[in-house]
């Protein structure tokens, strides 16, 4: 591997401008004449837009042009699109509602934006959105999916009777029913998967520069995915043709989803500039519009039941889930309960027969979309909580239940699509179980109740679906895109390489691991290797970041591209050095012939290539290769979290006492920054199991609107991590990588709740276990909300 | 934030005056609430007058057992003053929480208790240690002084210059905090002033703001030991209730942190 090529843990390239205050973020940007967006935002969850009275406001200092939903429509701006069609299982497509950039006729979500203002300093845009007055008829609003569905409530969207979205299964119903009928043991469960916000650390900013004399738009947002921000900016909004719309992300402070789409305030950016005739618009989020806007993840409620044979063989999985979408459905938020959740309801386990019935719904609260991990921490968590409850009720080590019914062989084809390529459970399950000291357990719950305290261990066997994945099969599952990915390979004459990659690096340290690709191949430092993205002028295309894909997809495209390079700098060599192309080799920077002395350094040959005085015949001269990457299948990584808690009964106060994380990510380009992910993910999801908690009153007020409120985790709330690695390599990418960016997130919440019930003694306690809802669940048997 | 005129108060009677000469204005201490609720646009002063120049008057003097601290001392002085940790450390450890690092070196003592935040940490140290609060106009008891959630007898130019107190036998303060915002959700200082008088402060509770629980000052003035407060009970009743706190839930954790600051101060 080298020091600085694959496996080596290579300190982060990109960290010296990051950690030193030097990150170029959008809202660093500044352009002479630039002018500041300001919304008008909704206070009420449903209400209708009677008059909007701008005669104040468009009088005040400052102020370019103040303009509102119909003059965006009217405009020919086209409505917010939702990238993934779902049948319901009557074969109609989803029931979508129109959404607006601006709203025309209704709001309905606190924080949807019905005007803009654009004024020449930040200042003086607020205090004109401040004025201008909006008359509303409030309506009666509905937040949680439950009740959306009820006779009475609220509809929302005329397209969509009931409020319901679609109604969606897979499975096979029947197989499924009649396993039930033949279970020795029926397990039941019903569980709750709390809201998200999700709150980067940098808020989402949108700076557009727009050029009169050329028609031509220049956009720097806090993008995932440019080159996708692009197309849909385009062709959907049709804001300006492709050619006409440069989209630049540049350095992005974090993600995590809430960045993968495109929202109302770019668009509205974009149009207004040129509406209101300024050069340049700039909107940053300020931290309430990031809570009222962003995408909120999760929010499912689920009714479960899993069938066992007389051995404690699973027999059946019958799942109904409902999943709140929001006010309006966002670019993935389909395909985020139905083909990233329940394809993934095998878990690690060999289930004859699953069936999963899933509803949508609109409700008065900011859309749901993808949050880290996406649908699969929603499945992880059913699937996990259900076999710790199981093995309490069928009287099993939670363990060996487990180890019962882990797929042995591969590949396994699961009910529910997915066909798992390869993965050793029992190794992830063994080398967790033997860190935690396992068996000595009860030793330290006895020791903790000499001191009045509560005890608990719980375990968390994930598999996830990662490095999304084969066009052909998301299109027919309705996807709006292909997921491939691209790179360029750009050798410069001096020998130094400038790699194109259509990923977007927001925090996962691309600048790294990539030039680790370069190095691995060519023996060139890392320093030798710049790599670029997220500009849709420099890359020609790529799909972006996110579903942890960027490893799987995004490099297996790199590797590809370094293939077609290191064949023609062996053509080159083989040339130069009158040898046969088969003996050259290249290796720590040099180009030489097998078993010879025979050699060139690797700038020979580079600048060979540029000059063209000594190419074979009939070769281009230069060395720049692309490649499109279309994945084969999609990877899975699997582990297993251990996770041992200690309860204050006077309290509710839970700590962490040890938590353990065994992951296989099949190859590893960098340790470091797998652990670093590692590390990041599992706070995410001990912050939903224990803290964090998106909750809004009945008039669709959300409550917890601010770090006041919603609880973020922090150091101290968070233990020293014990995570390590076994392997078995994906074989269906050049790499065999799996991918790592959201394990820690779709695998920790069930290991912390599995813990908690076992140490209250009992399973009626919900998301999030924070210190009041632990201390209900002890006193109480389980507060109001766990009670469904 | 919108637009607001600065000043800088000299000395008391001038900070007087110029409130006094404008339209809406107010005193600024540290600004830890104030600067971020206008921040917001949720609070838009005239004018603010600046306390925090107005010479000594951030000074701490511990003579014996008598304590006076300037109300413009910030949490970070109070904490690491040598004299007070030594005759008061329960104050002085109670300062040492509050916050972060940020908010310690800036927030003061006058402008918290000034402000009788229901979750701040001070009043609860003002009501148990029997501290006077002096204003630049008058002294009064701390029960005079604090007069329910958000709210004080202090008249509109009137500001607090210090406060004082005899410190106690023994003391100490037991916060449980927000899991959010780290604010007191329920933090009791209990004092033993020796001969059987114990006096106890609790914060963050109650719908009333800060309150002083006479049984459990009655039970802890006969046997200053935890078990004396089994049989007090804390009524649900007048507890709030939001999303991280129910009122039975800040009642139950009133009466763990009082059970807690006793046997911390009993050492």
């Amino acid at each position: 591997m080298g020091i600085e090529g694959i496996g080596a843990r290579v300190l982060r390239k990109e960290d010296k401008r990051f950690i030193t205050g030097a990150g170029r973020y959008t809202d660093d940007h500044k352009i002479a004449g630039m002018h500041f967006a300001a919304f008008v935002r909704s206070p009420h969850a449903y209400a209708k837009i009677k008059k909007i009275n701008i005669k104040e406001a468009s009088k005040m200092s400052g102020v370019a042009g103040i303009f509102n939903g119909k003059e965006l429509t009217g405009d020919g701006i086209g409505n917010i699109i939702c990238g993934w069609m779902v049948h319901s299982k009557d074969g109609s497509p989803m029931n979508m509602g129109a959404w607006s950039a601006l709203a025309t006729e209704y709001v309905r979500y606190v924080g949807d934006a019905v005007a803009v203002v654009i004024a020449e300093s930040l200042e003086e845009a607020q205090a004109a959105a401040e004025a201008v007055e909006v008359d509303y008829k409030v309506l009666k609003a509905v937040v949680t999916a439950e009740q959306a569905m009820g006779l009475k409530a609220p509809q929302l969207h005329p397209e969509a009777k009931n409020n319901v979205i679609f109604d969606w299964e897979i499975g096979e119903e029947d197989a499924t029913d009649a396993a039930f009928a033949k279970a020795a043991n029926v397990v039941e469960l019903d569980i709750r998967n709390n809201r998200l916000v999700p709150n980067p650390m940098e808020p989402r900013s949108a700076l557009v520069q727009y050029d009169a004399a050329e028609d031509h738009f220049t956009l720097h947002t806090t993008s995932q995915n440019p080159h996708v921000a692009r197309l849909v900016l385009s062709a959907f909004y049709q804001v300006a043709p492709e050619n006409k719309l440069r989209v630049i992300a540049p350095d992005v402070g974090g993600g995590f989803g809430a960045k993968i789409y495109i929202y109302p305030e770019e668009i509205v950016c974009l149009w207004a500039a040129k509406r209101a005739g300024v050069a340049a618009v700039k909107w940053t989020a300020d931290r309430s519009e990031s809570f009222l806007t962003d995408a909120h993840g999760r929010d499912h409620f689920s009714k479960a039941k899993m069938a066992f044979d007389k051995n404690n063989k699973i027999t059946g999985f019958k799942i109904e889930t409902l999943a709140n979408l929001g006010a309006y459905m966002s670019l993935f938020s389909s395909s985020v309960p139905t083909y990233l959740y329940a394809t993934l309801l095998s878990g690690q386990y060999n289930i004859p027969n699953i069936h999963c019935n899933v509803k949508t719904v609109y409700t008065n609260t900011v859309p749901v979309d993808a949050y880290r991990g996406a649908g699969r921490p929603e499945a992880t968590y059913l699937v996990e909580r259900m076999m710790t409850t199981a093995a309490r009720q069928l009287g099993v080590d939670p363990a060996e239940l487990r180890r019962n019914n882990f797929i042995q062989e591969f590949p396994h084809q699961t009910p529910v699509i997915m066909a798992y390529d390869a993965g050793d459970f029992g190794a992830s399950l063994d080398a967790a179980m033997a860190e935690i000291k396992y068996s000595d357990f009860e030793k330290r719950r006895k020791k903790s109740a000499k001191n009045g305290m509560l005890r608990g261990i719980g375990m968390s066997c994930y598999i996830e679906a990662c490095g999304i994945a084969p066009s052909a099969a998301v299109g027919s599952l309705g996807a709006g895109v292909g997921l491939w990915e691209s790179a360029e390979v750009r050798v410069n004459p001096v020998g130094t390489v400038e790699v194109l990659t259509g990923s977007h690096s927001h925090g996962q340290g691309h600048e790294t691991t990539f030039a680790q690709l370069v190095t691995e191949r060519f023996g060139l430092p890392k320093d030798n290797v710049q790599i670029v993205h997220g500009d849709t002028d420099k890359v020609q295309f790529g799909m972006g970041t996110y579903g942890s894909r960027s490893g799987a997809v995004g490099m297996s495209a790199i590797e590809k591209a370094l293939d077609k390079v290191e064949a023609k700098a062996k053509k080159i060599a083989a040339h130069m050095l009158e040898a046969a192309e088969g003996d050259i080799e290249i290796k720590d920077g040099e180009v030489m012939v097998k078993g010879t002395d025979k050699k060139l350094g690797w700038h020979e040959v580079c600048l060979g290539a540029y000059t063209g005085h000594n190419l074979p015949e009939g070769m281009e001269p230069g060395l720049k290769e692309g490649a499109f990457y279309d994945p084969t299948n999609f990877t899975f990584p699997a582990g297993c979290y251990i996770c041992e808690v200690e309860v204050d009964p006077n309290t509710g106060v839970t700590t962490i006492e040890k938590f353990v994380a065994a992951d296989d990510f099949g190859k590893i380009i960098n340790p470091m920054i797998v652990e670093g992910q590692v590390h990041g993910g599992l706070a995410q999801g001990i912050g939903q199991a224990m803290m964090e908690n998106a909750v809004y009153d009945d008039d669709g007020q959300l409550l917890s609107a601010s770090y006041m409120d919603y609880t973020m985790p922090r150091a101290d709330n968070l233990p020293n991590f014990h995570v390590s690695t076994t392997e078995t390599l994906c074989p269906g990418n050049p790499l065999g990588i799996k991918g790592c960016g959201e394990a820690g997130a779709i695998g920790s919440p069930p290991a912390v709740i599995n813990a908690i019930t076992d140490a209250i003694g009992h399973n009626n306690l919900t998301m999030p276990a924070s210190p009041q809802n632990v201390w209900a669940a002890i006193n109480d048997g389980g507060m109001a909300e766990a009670a469904e | 934030m919108y637009d607001t005129n600065y000043h800088r108060a000299k000395d008391a009677a001038d900070a007087g005056k110029k409130l006094r000469a404008c339209d809406d204005g107010m005193y600024l201490s540290g600004g830890m609430t104030l600067l971020p609720t206008m921040k917001q646009r949720l609070a838009a002063p005239s004018d603010l007058i600046d306390l925090t120049y107005i010479k000594d008057m951030n000074k701490i003097e511990v003579k014996g057992k008598e304590v006076t601290i300037g109300a413009t001392a910030t949490h970070a002085e109070v904490a690491t003053h040598a004299k007070l940790a030594k005759v008061c450390p329960s104050l002085a450890g109670l300062a040492a929480h509050i916050g972060d690092p940020h908010v310690r070196n800036r927030g003061t003592i006058g402008g918290s208790i000034a402000n009788n935040d229901p979750a701040a940490d001070y009043p609860s140290a003002m009501l148990a240690l029997g501290a006077t609060i002096i204003t630049n106009k008058r002294k009064m008891k701390a029960e005079k002084f604090f007069t329910g959630m958000f709210d004080t007898a202090l008249a509109e130019d009137e500001f607090v210059k210090a406060v004082s107190f005899m410190a106690p036998k023994r003391g100490a303060y037991a916060k449980f905090p927000n899991p959010a915002s780290r604010y007191a959700m329920a933090g009791v200082y209990v004092a033993d002033h020796g001969k059987g008088d114990v006096r106890v402060g609790v914060t963050g509770a109650s719908q009333g703001g800060v309150y002083r629980p006479k049984d459990m000052e009655k039970a802890l003035s006969k046997s200053f030991e935890p078990g004396s407060l089994e049989g007090c009970k804390v009524d649900e009743g007048d507890m709030l209730s939001d999303i991280h706190g129910s009122s039975a839930y800040r009642a139950n954790l009133v009466k763990v942190m009082a059970k807690r600051a006793v046997v911390a101060a009993a050492g």
